[in-house]
C-alpha cells in the first residue's frame, strides 16, 4: 500500500517538474500581461498619457451618467462586433470541418502522387495572412477582380458585386477566405488521426462487406472523435479571437468588425487605453465562455481527454 | 590616479556638447519620399557633423501612428525626429517637445493654418513639412469629345459625369463610371465628407473653440446627393475604396472624374499609364455659395521628449522643413511646400503644372477638427465616417445619419474628451 | 472482372480524379493567381488576366535584393526556435497531462487551454511592457518569447490528446524495468507519436512563420524584421501605392521554403505510420 503511494508521490512529482518550465513560460509571457490589462481597464489610462491614470472600478465596463449608459456593453457597436463574430465562427468553423475531413478522407486512400497533392493542400496555410488577405482583396474587388470576371463571363452573375464593400456581402466574403485559409489546419490534425488508426478494423469491415459510408459514421468518426474535437476547439478559439484577416479585408467596417478589432480600435485608433482594456477583458470572457460551453458540448472533461 | 578621474570627468562633462549625436529620423517609408529624406538629411550631417539614422515605419497611416503611440507611451529613445501626420498633434502632443522658441525666426514663413494645426495648448509641437490638398482629376479628352466643361458645383459634377457615363455606355464602353472617390469608412472618407460639408457651408464638425459647428439641413441634402452617387455614377464597390483603388479604375480609363490627393498625378502621367497625357486636374467642385473646399493632407516633423539628442534632434528637424530645402524637395520630388511664398517662385512653378492649381487650392483648405479635440479626433473622426458610410450605404437616409452624427458627437463632446486641455 | 464491375471502377478512379482536381484548384488557385500577377508588367497590372498579358522579373528583382533577403532567414530562425522549443516543453508536458494521475490535472489543462482564450490585443501592451524591460525590443528573442504564448498550449494539448492513444502495455513494460519518464517519453512515445510530432511541428512553424501583430511591435529596425511585416511594408513610389506586383512577388517567394517542408515532412508522416505501427 505505501509502495504503490510512494510511486504515486513520486509520479505526481515528476508530472509537476515535467510541466514546470511551460507553465512558467506562459504565466510570464501571457498571465502577467494579462494581469496588467485587466488592472488597466479599472483605470481611465489613455496612451496620449499612459502614467496619469486614477482608478475608476468599473466604469469603463458600464456606468450611468446623467441618465445615459456609457461602457463597453452599453455601446451598440460592441454588440455588433459579438453577434458578427459568433456568426462568423460557426459558420467558418462547421465549413471548415466538413471540408477538412472530407479532403482528409479523400487523402487517406493511396494514390500516386499523394505526397505533392498534400503539400498542395498546405499551401493557404502557408502564406501568411496578411498576404493571403490582400490576395484575396484582390481578387475580390469589383471592378478588376478575377472572381467578378469569372462569373460575370460564366453568367453567374449580371453585374460585379462588391463583396468586400457591400455591407450584406462582406461577412460571407470573409467566412470563405477564412475557410479556404484554414481547412489545411483541419485536413492535416485528421489525417495524422486517420493515419494512427487500427488497420485491422479496416480489414475486417471490409471483408464483412459493411457499407462505407456506415464505416465512417459507425468506426472512423468516433475514433478520430478525441483529435477532431480538440481540432474544433482551437479552431473555435482562434476564430472567436479573429483579427488580422478582417482588419486587412475590411478594415474597421462596422458590418463585419470582430471583438478583437473593436478592442483593437478603442486601444490603439481611440488612444483609449482604459476602455480598450476593458474591452479586451471582455473578448477574452467572451472566449472563456465560448470554451466552457464548448467542452460542455462535446462532453470534453479535462480531466478525462476522452 | 585621481588626476586621471579628474580628467576623465572633464572630457565626459565637456564631451556631450562637441560629441557627434546619431539622430534617428522616421521619415517616409518608400521609394522617392525616403531618398530625398535621406539625401536632406546626409546634407544636414555633412554641415553639423551629427549622423543620421533612418528608421523605416509602415506607409500606412494607421498602423505608423500606433508604431509611434507605442513608442512614446513606452518613453523609447529609439526615434528622435517623427514624420507625423496633419491629424495627429493634437494626439501625440504630449510626448513632443515644443519647438516654439526653436522656430521663432522662421515660422512666418509656413501657412498659418498648418502652425496654427500644429499648435496644441499653446506649444508648436510640429513644423510644417510638406502639404496636400484634395483634388479633381477629370478625363479632357471625354470632357472633350462630349462637349461638357469642368463641373464647378457639386450637382454639375453630377449631371455632367451621369451624361457622359451613359453617352460611353451607349457607345459600347460598358464599363466606365462617372465619379469615384474614397467611400471606404476610414479616415480617407472624413476627408472626402469634410470636403462636401464645407463646400456646402454645413460646417467643419468642430469649430476652433470646441464648439459643434453642424449645419444639419445643409449636411443632409449634401449627403442625400452623394449617397445617389452610388450605383448611378459610381460603382459600389466604391463603398471600400481607398486612395489606391480610386486611382486604379481612374487610371485603367474606367471613370470620368476621380477625387484623390496630388500623388496620383505622377502615376497617371507614367509612361506605363493608359491615360496618359488625358488627364486634367483642378480644385473641387463648390457649393451654392461658390466656395470650393479641400481637405488639408501632408505631414510635419515633430521632435520625441525622450529623444537623448534633443537639440541635435531640433536642428535637423527645421533644416528639413527649411525654405530652401522645402524648394529643393518641390523641384526634385513634387513635394508641396508649406510656404506660400515658394508658389509665387518660377523655378517651383515650372517644375510641376500641379503647382499652380495647389497655390489656388490651398487658399480653399479646411482642416479636419483634430488640433481642438486631440485625443479624441479620431473618434470623432471614426463617427463621421460612419455615419456618412451608413448613409452611402443605404442602410439608413441623409436625415437620420446626420442625427446620429449630431447626437454621438454632443455625447463625445458632454464626456469632456476635449474641453479638457492638457498642456 | 465483368464489364460492369470495370466500369464502375472506372467511374469511381475518374470521381475520385476530379475530387483531387477540385482539392486541387481550391487550394492552389489564388497561389497559380499570384504567380501570374508577379510577373505581370506594372502597366497590366489593374487589368484581371488567367495568363499573363506579358512577362517581367522587376517585381521579383525588387522583392529579393531588398531587405527583405534578410526577413526570409529572421522568420526561418525565429520559427525554427519557436518549434523546437514547443514542442520540447509540450512534450513532456503531454505525457504528464496524458499519462500521470495527479491532482490538479483537470485544473492545469483548463488553465494552459484558457491561454489560448487571450486576444493577442489584450496581451499586446503588457507584454511590450515586459519585452522593454528585458531589454529584448527589435531583437529575434521578443519574437521567440511572445510566440510560445500562442504555440504552447496547441501543442501541448495536441501531444497530450495522442499521448492518450497509445497503449499502456508498452509504458508499464518499461516503467517496470525501473525506466524513468524521461526514458520513457525518449524511448517509447517519441517514436510512436512521429505522425502527431511532425503535424504538431508543421503546425507551429507555420504558426510563428504567419504571425503579424507581435512581430509589427516588438521590431523596429529591418535586421530584426520578419517576413509578414516586410511584406506589409513593401510599398511602391508613393505612400498611397499598394505594389500588387511586389506583394504577389513576395508572397510566391515567402510559400516556397513552406510548401517544401510540407513535401519533405509528409513523407515522414507516411513512414513513421509504417515503421512505429501501433499493433494491437
Amino acid at each position: 500500500m505505501s509502495a504503490a503511494n510512494t510511486l504515486h508521490a513520486r509520479r505526481a512529482r515528476a508530472a509537476w517538474w515535467l510541466l514546470a518550465p511551460m507553465l512558467a513560460a506562459l504565466a510570464l509571457a501571457a498571465g502577467w500581461p494579462l494581469a496588467r490589462t485587466v488592472w488597466l481597464s479599472l483605470t481611465d489610462a489613455s496612451l496620449a498619457d499612459p502614467a496619469g491614470h486614477a482608478y475608476i472600478g468599473f466604469a469603463n465596463y458600464l456606468e450611468r451618467d446623467a441618465g445615459q449608459w456609457y461602457g463597453v456593453l452599453a455601446d451598440p457597436q460592441w454588440w455588433r462586433a459579438v453577434r458578427n463574430t459568433l456568426w462568423f465562427v460557426l459558420a467558418s468553423v462547421g465549413l471548415e470541418t466538413v471540408l477538412g475531413v472530407a479532403i482528409a478522407l479523400a487523402l487517406n486512400v493511396p494514390f500516386r502522387g499523394r505526397g505533392l497533392v498534400r503539400a498542395a493542400v498546405l499551401v493557404p496555410w502557408a502564406i501568411p495572412t496578411v498576404v493571403s488577405a490582400k490576395l484575396w482583396a484582390w481578387m475580390l474587388n469589383d471592378e478588376f477582380g478575377v472572381l467578378n470576371r469569372a462569373a460575370l463571363e460564366l453568367g453567374l452573375i449580371s453585374a460585379p458585386l462588391a463583396w468586400t464593400a457591400d455591407p450584406r456581402l462582406a461577412l460571407f466574403a470573409v467566412v470563405a477566405v477564412d475557410v479556404w485559409k484554414t481547412t489545411p489546419f483541419m485536413v492535416l490534425l485528421v489525417l495524422a488521426a486517420l493515419q494512427l488508426l487500427p488497420r485491422d478494423c479496416y480489414e475486417a469491415a471490409r471483408v464483412d462487406g459493411v457499407h462505407p459510408v456506415k464505416m465512417f459514421f459507425r468506426v472512423t468518426l468516433p475514433l478520430i472523435w478525441p483529435a477532431l474535437a480538440v481540432a474544433i476547439a482551437f479552431r473555435a478559439l482562434d476564430a472567436l479571437r479573429v483579427f488580422d484577416l478582417i482588419y486587412v479585408l475590411t478594415a474597421n467596417s462596422t458590418s463585419t468588425m470582430s471583438i478583437s478589432v473593436y478592442a483593437r480600435q478603442q486601444l490603439i485608433d481611440f488612444q483609449d487605453l482604459g476602455y480598450g482594456s476593458a474591452a479586451s477583458t471582455l473578448v477574452f470572457l467572451t472566449v472563456g465562455l465560448a470554451a466552457i460551453v464548448y467542452l460542455r458540448l462535446a462532453r470534453l472533461r479535462p480531466g478525462a481527454l476522452q | 590616479m585621481r588626476g586621471l578621474v579628474c580628467i576623465a570627468a572633464v572630457i565626459a562633462a565637456t564631451g556631450s556638447s562637441v560629441h557627434a549625436a546619431t539622430v534617428a529620423i522616421s521619415c517616409g517609408a518608400v521609394g522617392r519620399e525616403l531618398e530625398l529624406c535621406r539625401e536632406g538629411a546626409d546634407a544636414w550631417a555633412r554641415r553639423t557633423g551629427h549622423s543620421v539614422r533612418l528608421v523605416s515605419t509602415p506607409a500606412s497611416g494607421t498602423e505608423r501612428l500606433a508604431l509611434y503611440q507605442q513608442l512614446l507611451a513606452a518613453r523609447a529613445s529609439d526615434v528622435d525626429v517623427l514624420q507625423i501626420d496633419v491629424v495627429w498633434p493634437g494626439i501625440l502632443a504630449n510626448h513632443l517637445v515644443d519647438l516654439g522658441e526653436a522656430a521663432a525666426a522662421v515660422l512666418g514663413d509656413h501657412a498659418e493654418a498648418l502652425v496654427r494645426n500644429n499648435t496644441v495648448g499653446g506649444r508648436l509641437v510640429a513644423i510644417p513639412w510638406f502639404v496636400d490638398v484634395g483634388l479633381l482629376y477629370y478625363r479632357r479628352d471625354l470632357l472633350a469629345r462630349h462637349d461638357a466643361e469642368v463641373p464647378r458645383t457639386w450637382p454639375e459634377l453630377t449631371a455632367t459625369a451621369g451624361r457622359i457615363q451613359r453617352a460611353e455606355r451607349a457607345a459600347g464602353s460598358s464599363r466606365l463610371w462617372g465619379f469615384v472617390f474614397q467611400g471606404r469608412a476610414y479616415e480617407g472618407l472624413t476627408c472626402n465628407a469634410l470636403e462636401w460639408l464645407a463646400s456646402h457651408g454645413a460646417g467643419t464638425l468642430i469649430d476652433s473653440a470646441g464648439r459643434i459647428a453642424l449645419n444639419a439641413p445643409a449636411a443632409e441634402s449634401i449627403i442625400a446627393l452623394a449617397a445617389s452617387w452610388i450605383t448611378t455614377i459610381s460603382p459600389r464597390g466604391v463603398l471600400n475604396y481607398s486612395e489606391e483603388e480610386a486611382r486604379g479604375l481612374f487610371q485603367s480609363g474606367q471613370a470620368v472624374f476621380m477625387r484623390n490627393w496630388p500623388y496620383a498625378w505622377a502615376l497617371l502621367q507614367d509612361d506605363t499609364s493608359p491615360v496618359r497625357g488625358r488627364v486634367g486636374v483642378t480644385t473641387l467642385p463648390a457649393g451654392p455659395d461658390g466656395r470650393p473646399a479641400a481637405t488639408l493632407g501632408g505631414q510635419q516633423l515633430a521632435v520625441s521628449r525622450y529623444s537623448r539628442a534633443p537639440e541635435a534632434a531640433i536642428s535637423l528637424a527645421l533644416f528639413l522643413a527649411s525654405r530652401a530645402e522645402q524648394k529643393r524637395r518641390a523641384i526634385a520630388g513634387g513635394y508641396h511646400p508649406t510656404v506660400p511664398a515658394l508658389y509665387r517662385d518660377r523655378e517651383v512653378l515650372a517644375a510641376s503644372p500641379l503647382f499652380g492649381i495647389l497655390g489656388e487650392a490651398l487658399a480653399y483648405a479646411v482642416a479636419r477638427p483634430s488640433s481642438v479635440t486631440g485625443p479624441a479626433y479620431n473618434r470623432v473622426s471614426h463617427a463621421f465616417a460612419n455615419a456618412v458610410h451608413a448613409a452611402l450605404a443605404g442602410q439608413s437616409d441623409a436625415a437620420s445619419s446626420v442625427r446620429t452624427l449630431e447626437r454621438q458627437l454632443r455625447r463625445l463632446q458632454r464626456r469632456g474628451a476635449w474641453t479638457q486641455a492638457r498642456s | 472482372m465483368s464489364v460492369a464491375r470495370r466500369l464502375r471502377r472506372l467511374t469511381l478512379r475518374a470521381l475520385f480524379a476530379l475530387l483531387l482536381a477540385a482539392i486541387l484548384a481550391f487550394s492552389l488557385f489564388p497561389l497559380y493567381y499570384a504567380c501570374v500577377t508577379s510577373v505581370t508588367p506594372p502597366g497590366e497590372l489593374f487589368r484581371a488576366a488567367l495568363v499573363p498579358p506579358g512577362w517581367t522579373l522587376e517585381h521579383y528583382r525588387a522583392v529579393v535584393t531588398g531587405p527583405f533577403a534578410y526577413s526570409i532567414l529572421n522568420s526561418a530562425l525565429v520559427a525554427a526556435a519557436v518549434v523546437a522549443v514547443s514542442v520540447g516543453l509540450a512534450l513532456g508536458a503531454g505525457y504528464a497531462l496524458a499519462r500521470i494521475r495527479f491532482r490538479g490535472r483537470g485544473g492545469v489543462l483548463f488553465a494552459i487551454l484558457s491561454v489560448s482564450m487571450f486576444p493577442q490585443i489584450a496581451v499586446l501592451a503588457g507584454m511590450f511592457q515586459l519585452v522593454r524591460s528585458f531589454g529584448l525590443f527589435d531583437s529575434l528573442g521578443a519574437l521567440v518569447f511572445s510566440y510560445l504564448t500562442l504555440t504552447l498550449p496547441f501543442a501541448a494539448w495536441v501531444l497530450a490528446t495522442f499521448a492518450r492513444a497509445i497503449p499502456r502495455e508498452l509504458e508499464e513494460a518499461a516503467a517496470l524495468d525501473g525506466a524513468g519518464p524521461l526514458r520513457i517519453i525518449g524511448r517509447i512515445f517519441v517514436p510512436l507519436l512521429q505522425p502527431a510530432l511532425i503535424a504538431t511541428g508543421l503546425l507551429v512553424f507555420v504558426a510563428a512563420w504567419n504571425e503579424f501583430l507581435f512581430a509589427l511591435t516588438f521590431t523596429l529596425s529591418d535586421e530584426s524584421r520578419t517576413v509578414p511585416v516586410a511584406i506589409a511594408l513593401l510599398s511602391g513610389a508613393s505612400a498611397y501605392e499598394l505594389p500588387w506586383g511586389a506583394i504577389t512577388a513576395a508572397a510566391v517567394v515567402v510559400t516556397l521554403p513552406i510548401v517544401s517542408l510540407a513535401l519533405i515532412f509528409q513523407r515522414h508522416i507516411v513512414s513513421g505510420l509504417l515503421a512505429g505501427a501501433i499493433k494491437g
